[in-house]
């Protein structure tokens, strides 16, 4: 290979994990010509649906849609690409006293098995449901926006601040009162204005807590709760579902869809480093020593791996580099992907209740999950962790062969360095008998049933995936990495210092999950860049 | 009696008391979900079951609404401070309907206040609200708990029901009073406990709510049944009811307002001035919650009110948008519930106006769309603010009622 | 009892405080000075609230809570001359000294990193800038604590200028600093010092001033707001910690003399039953005695909590309103230790000249985030944190001749409702930071002569603040500025006309501060004009006769 490049690009997204897909989806369908470059053989990124056991299909990083933005799905016409997602039929927390509090879809059902552990807590969701959604409609309007820069002058800027000063004062005084709370409270702090029973509120608070690197009781963790409602499924608001065939079958659609719109991907391709000539970008050169040119190159790696590993930090402020080096990033996330050779069964949920066909878990105290936070913060995975349990292949019939399950388990928390010394076999074998064992504790056949578990430390998914630490969301969602904030203050529009460099992972506003919004947003501050040079 | 074989997630509905009665007689099959129970929406035919109301005699299964208990040496200072009416008035023995807001002033619901004694109270309402009721103890010596499951409830509603209750067994009946309870011991050969009777409803017309012991209620109907089956008496379910309370002027929760606590939206909160219950909100009594952004409201004046409707032409106006004149240009207001009122031959219905547009015989146009064999008109119908309520008689009041 | 001379029997005020802590005295003072007819009563049998100065032992005294004087600003004591009534400091400039788990203590001093560079010099290099920077961030806040918090969402003019205001000085700080100031506003403590530093032992004493009197650990988002509320004040004042002669009971006394020059009647022993409400207005206070008080104005320096639901009463109130005050976290973990020592402890490692300062035992900021582990779950910290001074040594008024005192601010202790089993419990941790203190002042031990260990349950008891919090309610991003202490009685102002607040539940919060006092003091005064104007109508003219000599006027 040489050093001129094959082809000249308009644009080359690095990494084609569902943002970067999204990004180059929009550029493409704007007219350009547009390379996604992506280091595994395979497409995704964290999104991916991939056999690992026989006829099994394992959604082995993410694993539930919910916060894909219907704007995204309907203008990049996912459904025709084959994207079908299917709400959740139910959840629960199994309790170690051998209860269960479930969640179901039906109201009234809902509403008496909330009774069952307070008639008080039954009636208080109504206005818990009710403020949540209050916060969602505050915020979703937001998510699609670039966020203004506070410090400055630009006529842009100003509009954008004036436009979100007029969306908040259109709150009305209590609410934005509430609304500046809600911002800056813990999970139990906000629970604890609802509910009294702790079992509703161990349930409710394992959203405040999945992918972050805090317990219930740390301020900012009631965001963190509304970041995993403010997604919807066909106007349900907060409702979580599966992708059929698995959370692969999302960025297969957007791979579809970019390619239906003349869109070139390169697999097994990794960027080595980002060239830059004279303060701009001008293409790529893979881990090989290819050259790609294009005047603009978008990266949907997380902020650190972008500027560290990919650039040369000369050619960037070193105030920037410094606050890039400051910009966190912390595992905190495993994942078992288990193959069973049929249905576990859940004593403490009886017969026929649809709350196993949705999210489970068996954290059912608030000490419980913060206890678990106290042993991340000693280097060691939680001895209780919080686990978010799915088996899809219930609902989705393509998942596994018939008559046997596929199980997703996601585990909170589970750190990046261990006290005790590096990642090893040995080690992560441990952490997994953690997990199995916290399952097993409340499925006496469980352990039977295990064909085949691939289990993953946050340092597996960092070098599988290319997330630093293994973190879900590339970067903490805390108050001084959101908004304006993310990633770095100053430049939270999407654009790095070097002018045809642009983010569009999660590392920018407005953070992780399959939301696809930082793919959006990217694309458009990008596409607004060329017009003003034209 | 309550049936909980199946499990919740099976069978999220409860079924009353009443239930097995009712399904045995309904025809049609028509059942509807409320406040967790399922209950009947139409027995026969809706026209049969409304001429019911005003014509002989009606049951209806009251047993849904939401039944609270609040008792102790602080009940009255509670539930004053709850209500914008003054309960301090309301004597052992009576009922008052009342209204209940939030700080702002707006509506939380409304609902009936039952004194039962010196220091206990019943509290019957439309939705549950556990939540506001407890947050509002806070401070004051009272139990509040919920009893919608212990109690069945039976509307017994009509120009003949007083009869038909005398007949049944309640001596005396004839001479409770509008909003007056008592208790009375039906015929011994039921076999049943005394039960309450309250004169109230829901109807706008002479009525009675009778309160029994789940245990009781299937004894209880096949007796009435059996009393008012010379006076035409029928089962009747919701659709019917639900005309007959807009004659009447009575509002719906979630048709004429959405209560304070659940809503979602600016602007769609309701005050009690709003929806014309200022009648029911006493500045004089002492503090209660609302009052001091009510004070504020009632000082600029309501920004909005609900208004009566008579509106030209026979199709009922559900959801028409109002406007100011047949250009359809300038919206004023829009109507909540509407109906065709086969009493007063009128097509009524009520509304929400902005307030600056009301003045006494002032006409707007409702903007009604009618389906002609699948082929959808829009007319501009014209539509007279009129006075509410749209029907009430004087047996409604009458003590003793005039057939007894 | 009652501390000025004429005390008119059942006459009508124009103001009543409740509570003669510093901030009730600080506001009667500058009330009293408008030519109002002000009385506070004090449940105690002395002034003060937690600023007192109490014999914990015989011939042993001891500021009760708060033990050092910073954060009062300086115009506070300027304008209530507090110095002409009595207030003298015996140290002023006090040093900290972090105490080590293993080596030497380090002395923290911005101005002088020389002890840091032993240690590390890119420490010794990063401090003055972190220093620096961190107080103009402060600097550009410090002014929003003088006036009420601005309303969101009105029309009026005020809450508009106040808020362009506060952007304002924010904007003026400069891109860098305006950045920095919204990254790390809502940021942990231990995340910004991990930014800037190495040693542990420096982080662990910095992150603890952020943590202090909070139910945070290094960890919790928001830490960093405290610690730049903390230098917010304490740039204010001058920024030095200092010692008043007496301890902080002569404060309060200086305040009280202020108070009573000014005008201002005090009642002490005169315990509040509950406030009168007429005609939907406040109307003054009725005593336990039975004895009923009337004034136009009741200004409450209780606790929140106490103020609206124990002496309003919820009747008066909006349920609504209610459930904010109810969920307000108002539960303190700090508690406060008192030694009555035979001789100066004597600490590994350090002279007597340090003891003249304050020593933090704060080793690492993960030493104090596991002691806050133990707070979430309503334990008493395994090994607990503490900031210690010996207050003797600068002023040997406060113990009998040659012995000494040590006082310890001690975290983090549950709020626990004394059940049985708490006696004990308080015993067992008394030995435990008894131990704590002997591993690093060998000797200590046997020269105890008496302790007291004041918990949280204990200081409510004593000091009548409900959950026994120091601020009257945590000190929290979601409880600060405009939503506290609850939306609805965020200035000062409360639902009841004529109720005022104006204690540490209200803006900018606790410490020994007085500025939520002068803030309320002027926040009445500001609404008598405004109520007058908008009603159309004068106040009754007794009070504007007086208002109108300009002998209670005094030079700002």
């Amino acid at each position: 290979m040489g050093s001129n490049s094959s082809r000249r690009h308009d644009a080359i997204i690095v990494g084609a994990g569902h943002n970067g897909l999204v990004a180059a989806c929009y550029l493409a369908r704007a007219g350009l010509d547009v390379l996604v470059l992506e280091r595994n053989t395979y497409v995704g990124g964290a999104a991916v649906s991939r056999q690992l056991y026989e006829n099994f299909t394992y959604s082995n990083c993410s694993y539930v849609c919910s916060l894909l933005r219907t704007e995204i799905i309907r203008g990049l016409e996912l459904p025709r690409f084959g994207l079908q997602i299917i709400p959740y039929e139910g959840g629960c927390t199994m309790m170690r006293n051998g209860d269960h509090l479930a969640l179901y879809d039906n109201h009234d059902a809902l509403r008496r098995e909330i009774a069952r552990h307070s008639k008080r807590d039954a009636e208080a969701y109504e206005r818990y449901l009710r403020d949540m959604l209050r916060q969602c409609r505050f915020i979703k309007p937001l998510l699609l926006r670039e966020p203004p820069d506070p410090t400055s002058f630009k006529p842009r800027d100003i509009m954008e601040l004036l436009h979100l000063g007029k969306h908040f004062h259109g709150l009305g005084e209590e609410r934005m009162y509430d609304t500046l709370r809600f911002w800056t409270m813990s999970c139990a702090d906000f629970l604890d204005e609802y509910f009294e029973s702790e079992i509703v509120k161990a349930h409710l608070a394992g959203s405040s807590i999945i992918g972050t690197a805090l317990g219930p009781r740390s301020p900012g963790t009631a965001y963190v709760l509304l970041h995993h409602y403010m997604g919807s499924i066909d106007g349900t608001v907060g409702a979580w579902g599966f992708a059929r065939g698995g959370m692969g079958a999302v960025t297969k659609a957007l791979a579809a869809s970019f390619e239906a719109s003349g869109g070139t991907i390169r697999s097994g391709a990794p960027v080595n480093q980002v060239l830059v000539h004279n303060g701009r970008a001008i293409g790529v050169v893979l881990d090989g020593g290819e050259e790609i040119h294009a005047p603009v190159v978008v990266s949907n790696l997380d902020v650190r791996r972008t500027f560290l590993e990919t650039m040369d930090t000369k050619d960037l402020p070193p105030d920037f580099v410094e606050q890039v080096r400051n910009f966190k990033i912390r595992g905190s996330s495993g994942k078992l992907n288990i193959a069973l050779d049929g249905l576990p069964r859940f004593p403490a949920i009886p017969q026929g209740s649809p709350s196993t066909r949705g999210d489970m878990h068996v954290t059912d105290t608030m000490e419980m999950l913060e206890r678990a936070y106290d042993d991340w913060k000693e280097g060691r995975w939680s001895r209780a962790p919080y686990i978010d349990m799915l088996i899809p292949s219930q609902i989705d019939p393509t998942m596994a062969p018939d008559g046997k399950h596929y199980m997703s388990v996601f585990v909170q928390y589970c750190p990046y360095r261990l006290a005790a010394g590096e990642w090893n076999a040995e080690r992560r074998q441990a952490f997994g008998k953690t997990v199995i064992d916290t399952i097993a504790a409340h499925s006496p056949n469980f352990k039977d049933l295990i064909l085949h578990a691939e289990i993953r430390t946050p340092w597996d998914i960092e070098n599988e995936v290319g997330l630093t630490e293994g973190n879900i969301f590339q970067g903490e969602l805390t108050f001084d990495q959101l908004l304006f904030n993310r990633p770095i203050p100053g430049y939270a529009q999407y654009r790095a210092p070097v002018r045809g460099m642009y983010l569009c992972g999660s590392s920018t506003h407005p953070g992780g999950g399959v939301m696809g919004a930082p793919g959006a947003n990217a694309a458009s501050a990008i596409l607004r860049d060329l017009r003003k040079t034209q | 009696m309550l049936s909980e074989s199946e499990p919740h997630f099976r069978q999220p509905l409860l079924k009353t008391p009443f239930h097995e009665r009712a399904r045995a007689v309904s025809q049609v099959d028509s059942f509807i979900p409320w406040a967790g129970y399922t209950t009947v929406d139409v027995f026969t035919t809706v026209e049969q079951e409304y001429f019911a109301i005003r014509n002989a005699t009606t049951l209806y299964d009251l047993t849904p609404m939401v039944k609270y208990r609040i008792a102790g040496p602080g009940a009255m200072r509670y539930l004053n401070r709850l209500m914008t009416r003054d309960i301090a008035k309301l004597k052992p023995g009576r009922v008052a309907y009342g209204v209940w807001c939030n700080d702002g002033g707006h509506l939380i619901d409304d609902g009936t206040v039952f004194r039962l004694g010196e220091t206990e109270y019943r509290l019957c309402t439309g939705e549950r609200q556990l939540d506001w009721l407890l947050d509002s103890a806070v401070g004051f010596e009272v139990e509040i708990s919920e009893v919608t499951q212990e109690i069945a409830a039976l509307a017994v509603q009509g120009p003949t029901s007083c009869a038909l209750l005398k007949t049944f067994g309640l001596a005396g009946v004839e001479r409770l009073k509008p909003f007056e309870l008592a208790h009375f011991l039906p015929p011994p050969s039921l076999g049943v406990a005394a039960i309450m009777v309250s004169r109230t409803g829901f109807t706008g017309d002479l009525g009675y709510e009778l309160w029994m012991r789940p245990a009781d209620a299937e004894a209880i109907w096949d007796g009435l049944m059996e009393a008012g089956h010379t006076r035409g008496i029928r089962p009747i379910g919701s659709r019917a009811l639900n005309i007959a309370r807009i004659e009447a002027g009575f509002l719906l929760p979630n048709f004429d307002f959405v209560s304070s606590e659940r809503t979602l939206r600016l602007g769609t909160e309701r005050s009690p001035l709003e929806l014309g219950l200022g009648w029911l909100v006493d500045f004089q009594k002492g503090h209660f919650t609302g009052r001091r952004a009510l004070l504020e409201e009632e000082r600029r004046g309501p920004r909005r009110r609900l208004v009566g409707l008579d509106i030209e032409g026979t199709k009922p106006a559900h959801n028409a948008l109002l406007y100011s004149d047949n250009s359809g240009k300038r919206q004023v207001g829009s109507v909540a519930s509407a109906t065709w009122s086969p009493t007063c031959k009128r097509n009524i219905a009520l509304a929400m106006m902005d307030a600056p547009h009301i003045e006494p015989g002032l006409t707007v146009w409702a903007e009604i769309y009618l389906n002609r064999e699948l082929v959808w008109e829009r007319r501009m119908a014209q539509a007279k603010l009129v006075p509410r309520p749209f029907f009430t008689p004087e047996r409604r009041r009458l003590t003793p009622p005039a057939d007894c | 009892m009652t501390m000025a001379g004429a005390f008119p029997k059942n006459s009508k005020y124009d103001c009543i405080v409740i509570g003669g802590g510093h901030n009730g005295l600080v506001c009667a003072t500058y009330l009293a000075r408008s030519g109002r007819s002000v009385l506070v009563v004090e449940a105690a049998d002395r002034v003060g609230g937690a600023a007192v100065t109490r014999e914990f032992s015989p011939g042993f005294r001891v500021s009760a809570c708060a033990h050092l004087l910073h954060l009062m600003p300086e115009s506070v004591v300027r304008e209530l001359r507090l110095g002409a009534h009595g207030l003298r400091l015996v140290a002023d400039g006090m040093p900290t000294t972090a105490l080590s788990g293993d080596g030497a203590p380090l002395r923290i001093d911005p101005g002088n990193p020389s002890a840091l560079a032993e240690r590390s010099s890119a420490d010794a290099a990063a401090y003055p800038v972190y220093d620096a920077r961190l107080r103009r961030l402060a600097l550009a806040l410090q002014p929003a604590f003088d006036t009420p918090p601005p309303r969101l969402g009105t029309s009026s003019w005020g809450d508009r200028l106040a808020l362009l205001r506060l952007g304002w000085r924010i904007r003026r700080l400069g891109r860098g600093d305006m950045r920095e100031l919204l990254r790390i506003g809502g940021m942990c403590v231990q995340d910004l010092l991990d930014e800037h530093f190495e040693n542990p032992l420096l982080k662990g004493a910095l992150g603890f001033d952020a943590v202090l009197g909070a139910n945070a650990g290094p960890r919790s988002p928001g830490s960093v707001l405290t610690l730049l509320y903390r230098m917010a004040a304490a740039g204010a004042a001058g920024s030095s910690l200092a010692q008043p002669a007496g301890g902080l009971g002569a404060l309060s006394d200086a305040l009280a003399e202020a108070a009573i020059d000014a005008g201002a009647v005090i009642r002490t022993s005169a315990i509040v039953d509950r406030i009168l409400v007429r005609e939907d207005r406040a109307a003054g206070v009725v005593l336990q005695s039975g004895e009923q008080l009337t004034a136009a104005s009741v200004v409450s320096n209780a606790d929140p909590k106490t103020t609206f639901l124990r002496l309003l009463g919820t009747e008066y109130l909006d349920t609504g309103f209610v459930r904010r005050i109810v969920h307000l976290r108002a539960r303190g973990l700090a508690a406060k230790l008192h030694l009555a020592l035979d001789r100066p402890p004597r600490f590994t490692g350090l002279n007597e000249a340090a003891l003249q300062g304050r020593l933090l035992l704060a080793p690492s900021l993960e030493y104090v985030e596991r002691a806050f582990n133990h707070a979430k779950y309503s334990e008493f910290s395994a090994a607990p944190i503490l900031e210690i001074t010996v207050p003797t040594v600068a002023d040997s008024s406060l113990s009998p001749a040659g012995k000494h005192v040590l006082s310890a601010v001690v975290q983090y202790v549950p709020y626990r409702s004394a059940a049985a089993g708490w006696e004990q419990e308080k015993e067992r941790f008394t030995n435990l930071l008894v131990d704590t203190l002997e591993s690093h002042a060998p000797g200590l031990r046997e020269s105890i002569h008496a302790a007291e260990l004041l918990t949280p349950v204990d200081i409510e008891r004593e000091f009548r603040i409900s959950g026994g919090h120091w601020h009257h309610a945590e000190l929290a991003l979601d409880q600060f500025m405009m939503v506290r202490p609850v939306p609805g009685a965020a200035q000062y102002r409360t639902p009841v006309d004529g109720l005022f607040l104006c204690g540490a539940g209200s803006h900018p919060g606790g410490g020994v501060m007085g500025v939520a006092g002068r803030n309320a003091a002027r926040q009445i005064l500001n609404g008598a004009t405004h109520a007058s104007h908008r009603r159309g109508r004068k106040t009754t003219p007794r009070t504007d006769a007086e208002r109108a000599t300009p002998a209670n006027e005094q030079a700002a």
